[in-house]
């Protein structure tokens, strides 16, 4: 008898359980029998191929005269091309990302179904976007102080928005 | 404490703890994605720049000693490794190669960080029972520890960047262990997990695929991890697990109600076997563990503790077994062992709680 897993091998674990009254057999050779065992923790497995379907096909190589073009374009940082990506399943590094920005789009809206980053800004890697939320932030605030005319607050909001963006300002001379 | 320790200890943390829920979730695991910026990620990369990641780790961890210690692949045996993806500490592709592969290993287990496996870092926390939010939030604390030494690839628009676009973002895989005995019995598992899909979350049977999940076994976890903030998708996967927690409840209730005697009958059986056996398969003993945890959950097998199911699971295995005995055993002997495994850890269980 073969495995009910791979159909390959010869089955030599055999389990029968009942259950409801119901006899359910299965018969297993001993690798994927000891296979079964290993699945705890497993990340499940997301192929980009299935998730997309003939997604990638259609958004980054045929039909149109530029898209072929386009996808010869290769990352200056890893030299991947986005043919590589649609057959390895992977990128090759953080810039890939910005390289093929356009193409990832609908690939990532079809994922995800939202494309824009709303979650953790770290320290350092983030440290202009974090800066510029605090602005943001501040702003409101000093909005509605004024508009509840609270003006020492007001003054104290003012501030520290212009130590900040000054701050940014310095930060964004140093990096130019 | 030594590796050579946390290898040859029986139970991790995860495994014995309890935690909120835990009558049916067995745990709780969070998984952070994150990668050094400019590095290629490690399927492209190449040896320097594998290795340049896991000097950064190093010098992260002597910085960081809350971190535990960093171990090289390479320094492990097969069976070594094996261990360490019998007790989830590393996948199994990251027990495959060696080469300029590394861990960092917490003493409780709580924590571990694999280094160059799909991305250049991958935060793991496991704990028992439903305890998501606070696993996030000591992923959360070792991710900026590593930040002060490993420039993250981080873009304001599409979060952290990661060699698979689908954990780009937050590059977050939450996932809770649930233990769903009686919705299995009662036929209901299939239509339970297809309406769990309907709400993004991907679910599979920890052992074997959909309802031949071996003993009755399942993980939830989030499949999006773009556009949404890491407690909205850690609350979302609470919520939905929630419902079917209820469902599983009231499903042991109705079973005890309307038949308590062939109830009884099967896990007093399936304990009666995992007590007396001399020779067990792991799928049997999957099988029958299943049973014992609902009965000692509905308190029909007094004086057994419930972690018992999460503990075996993991000792039953062939890297475990062949460890206690220090030497390679076949099928027949390491089905004997297991029975012999099961038998004390049972009446160890026992005379623990009596």
């Amino acid at each position: 008898m073969l495995c009910d897993a791979c159909k390959q091998a010869e089955a030599t674990v055999h389990v029968t359980q009942i259950v409801n009254g119901e006899k359910r057999e299965s018969h297993l050779c001993e690798a994927c029998a000891r296979r079964e065992g290993e699945g705890m923790w497993l990340e499940p497995v997301f192929s980009v191929h299935k998730l997309l379907g003939g997604l990638l096909d259609v958004e980054a190589g045929g039909g149109f005269g530029a898209a072929p073009a386009r996808s010869r374009v290769r990352c200056p940082n890893c030299g991947l091309t986005f043919a590589d990506f649609k057959r390895l399943g992977h990128l090759g590094c953080s810039q890939c990302y910005e390289t093929f920005d356009q193409q990832l789009e609908p690939v990532l809206r079809r994922i995800h179904g939202g494309t824009t980053h709303t979650g953790k800004v770290p320290a350092r890697a983030g440290s202009a976007l974090r800066r510029r939320r605090e602005v943001e932030r501040l702003r409101q605030e000093l909005q509605a102080a004024v508009a509840k005319e609270e003006y020492e607050r007001a003054a104290e909001l003012r501030d520290r928005l212009r130590s900040l963006e000054q701050a940014e300002t310095d930060a964004g001379s140093r990096n130019g | 404490m030594s590796l050579k320790d946390i290898v040859n200890r029986p139970v991790s943390e995860w495994m014995t703890g309890s935690g909120p829920d835990r009558d049916v979730v067995l745990g709780s695991r969070v998984r952070l994605a994150r990668n050094v910026a400019g590095v290629p990620f490690p399927a492209v990369a190449t040896d320097e720049q594998l290795a340049h990641v896991v000097d950064l780790c190093r010098q992260a961890v002597a910085k960081e000693p809350f971190l535990g210690q960093l171990v090289s692949m390479s320094s492990l045996s097969a069976l070594e490794r094996q261990i360490l993806v019998e007790r989830h500490l590393i996948s199994p592709q990251h027990a495959k190669g060696t080469k300029h592969k590394a861990v960092i290993l917490r003493d409780d287990e709580v924590v571990s960080v694999m280094v160059n496996e799909e991305d250049h870092v991958r935060i793991q926390v496991l704990m028992p029972g439903q305890q998501l939010p606070l696993a996030l939030d000591v992923a959360d604390r070792v991710d900026q520890a590593l930040e002060e030494h490993l420039p993250y690839a981080f873009s304001e628009t599409r979060g952290f960047l990661t060699a698979c676009p689908t954990n780009v973002g937050t590059g977050l895989r939450a996932s809770l262990m649930v233990h769903l005995p009686a919705l299995a019995m009662t036929d209901q598992i299939n239509r339970i997990i297809a309406a769990v899909g309907k709400f993004g979350l991907t679910v599979r049977g920890l052992y074997g695929e959909g309802t031949q999940a071996v003993g009755n076994i399942f993980q939830f976890s989030n499949q999006v991890t773009l556009g949404h903030a890491e407690s909205e998708i850690v609350h979302h996967l609470i919520n939905v697990t929630r419902q079917v927690i209820d469902q599983e409840r009231e499903a042991r209730q109705t079973i005890l109600k309307r038949n308590q005697v062939a109830l009884e009958d099967r896990v007093l059986r399936a304990y009666g076997v995992l007590t007396h056996a001399r020779l067990l398969s792991s799928h049997e003993a999957m099988q029958l563990l299943s049973d014992v945890r609902l009965g000692i959950d509905l308190g029909l097998i007094p004086g057994v503790k419930p972690e018992i199911l999460q503990e075996l699971l993991v000792l039953i295995r062939p890297a475990h077994l062949q460890n206690r005995v220090g030497r390679e055993l076949a099928p027949a002997e390491r089905d004997e062992l297991r029975a012999t495994m099961v038998r004390e850890r049972i009446v160890a269980g026992k005379g623990e709680n009596t």
